[in-house]
């Protein structure tokens, strides 16, 4: 099918844009990479009046290290992080997320902001920006906040963005000396959304005892789940196998899946066991 | 510089196959039907229109894209490649030679969408293994072939640029 009737805009500065946005009002949407958007416009799952298409913003796509922040612009498209060596540097679990978002030609168009704010509880981006509890700065034509991405996602699809605001900015911490991670995805092709997926990081001394933890759900709730109840259990541990099943139990217990075609809630639930466990090991053994 | 507005159409100009071309169009037209209805290049498929069977995957700027989750006003100054600018006159493109010897094409409803993402493919990483070229195509569907011989077909491609 076809999009309905729009009109359309390709602001030069992200100033305009924002003048554009506020002018277009509640009916007025950006458009980044188009990878889920476009899709609901064809199937005329959803409609606008205008579009504000962010493409040409060179301003929004970068990569930036400032001292112990990584500063991603939000039209950065995944492909871009999947191989920068910058991230591959500073917080290599980016780089490992980044490759399974989506196919080559959705990750060459497809931007980090735009994952984000669609905010599908499947998606690779919003469970990394929760467990490295990652701040996404937005801006509006009046106003600039921060907000954590831990408070950003409140549904399915449903975050706190206000319809006059862009995405600009998403900054994660750079990985500490001793910072190991994992990263666990269970799907049906390389590509897919995930069913259930784990991304936790963890700092660990010389003797492999845990100082921090930090571990976060995607596809088994309505939005990512950080889970801080981990981090008291493994924090002190050296990650024996019984301190990895506590772990583990207490995020199968934290999340609340809906069942569909691709598994049943049950199925979720004991999924997240099973990979929260995986992926603790994998860092451990990193 | 005036401000930029909001318009249902707009004039763009795009490169296509080494083809200059002027045309106007209304915003909402996708790339895909710019291409194949305004320009007549119909070697661009359609089958989903959503993103998800890779048919209708083109090159633009260097990188493989979903045509039907672009809209044609923003390809405006962007060269593109489609399968007819594979070839080199009646001289088949090497990836097109090696679907015909390998037999990786039945109905040939998606063989367009997959050469252009193996162009993709084996520009980022020549000498991709079984496995990769399993994942660099995962984003296109194929109803009859099975993929075997499709992933043999990009696999003796690469492997003839080693030697
Ligand atoms: C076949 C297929 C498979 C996919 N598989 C995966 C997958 O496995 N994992 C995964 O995570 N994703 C997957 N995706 C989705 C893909 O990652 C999208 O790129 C992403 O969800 C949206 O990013 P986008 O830049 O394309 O945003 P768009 O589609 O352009 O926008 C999405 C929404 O966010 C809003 N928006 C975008 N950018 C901003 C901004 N900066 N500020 C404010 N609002 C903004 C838009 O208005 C829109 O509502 C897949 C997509 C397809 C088509
Ligand atoms: S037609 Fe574009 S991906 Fe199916
Ligand atoms: S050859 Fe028929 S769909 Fe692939």
């Amino acid at each position: 099918m076809k999009p309905a009737p729009f009109k359309y805009a390709r602001p030069g500065s992200v100033d305009e844009a924002l003048a554009l946005l506020q002018a277009g009002g509640d009916e007025a949407k950006v458009l980044a990479g188009g990878q889920s958007f476009v899709p609901l416009l064809n199937l005329r799952m959803a409609s606008v009046e205008s579009i504000v298409d962010l493409n040409r913003l060179d301003d929004l796509a970068y990569i930036r290290r400032d001292n112990d922040t990584l500063c991603i612009g939000a039209m950065t498209r995944h492909r871009q992080i999947e191989v920068s060596d910058e991230v591959q540097a500073a917080q290599p679990l980016l780089c490992r997320a980044a490759a399974e978002v989506g196919h080559l030609a959705i990750r060459n168009r497809g931007t980090i902001g735009g994952s984000l704010v669609h905010a599908d509880p499947a998606a690779e981006w919003p469970l990394v920006a929760a467990a490295l509890d990652a701040q996404l700065v937005l801006r509006s034509q009046d106003n600039s906040r921060t907000v954590a991405a831990r408070e950003f996602f409140l549904a399915p699809l449903m975050t706190a963005i206000e319809p006059a605001e862009i995405l600009c900015e998403v900054r994660f911490p750079v990985a500490p000396a001793g910072a190991v991670w994992g990263f666990q995805e269970l799907c049906r092709r390389p590509g897919d959304f995930a069913i259930v997926a784990i991304a936790c990081q963890l700092t660990l001394d010389d003797s492999g005892t845990c100082s921090t933890a930090s571990l976060a759900v995607g596809g088994a709730h309505s939005t990512p789940l950080h889970v801080a109840d981990v981090e008291p259990i493994v924090v002190g541990s050296q990650g024996d196998a019984a301190v990895l099943t506590a772990a583990a139990e207490k995020a199968a217990a934290a999340v609340d899946p809906s069942g569909d075609v691709h598994g049943s809630a049950d199925y979720r639930r004991r999924m997240v066991k099973v990979l929260a466990q995986r992926a603790l090991k994998e860092a451990w053994s990193a | 510089m005036a401000a930029t507005q909001f318009t249902e159409y707009q004039t763009i100009r795009v490169r296509v196959n080494g083809h200059e071309y002027e045309r106007e169009v209304p915003v909402r037209r996708l790339l895909a039907d710019f291409i194949r209805h305004d320009l007549g290049l119909t070697a661009t498929h359609l089958g989903c229109e959503h993103g998800v069977c890779g048919a209708c995957t083109i090159i633009m700027d260097d990188e493989s894209v979903r045509s039907c989750l672009l809209f044609a006003v923003q390809a405006d100054g962007a060269e593109l490649q489609t399968l007819e600018g594979l070839a080199d006159g009646d001289k088949m493109h090497p990836l097109q030679q090696s679907f015909w010897d390998n037999h990786a094409l039945q109905c040939g409803f998606c063989t367009s969408g997959f050469l252009m993402s193996a162009v993709d493919l084996l520009n980022k990483n020549p000498r991709p293994s079984e496995e990769e070229i399993r994942h660099g195509l995962s984003g296109n569907l194929c109803r009859c072939t099975g993929y075997a011989n499709i992933v043999k077909a990009v696999q003796a491609v690469a492997e003839q640029s080693q030697s």
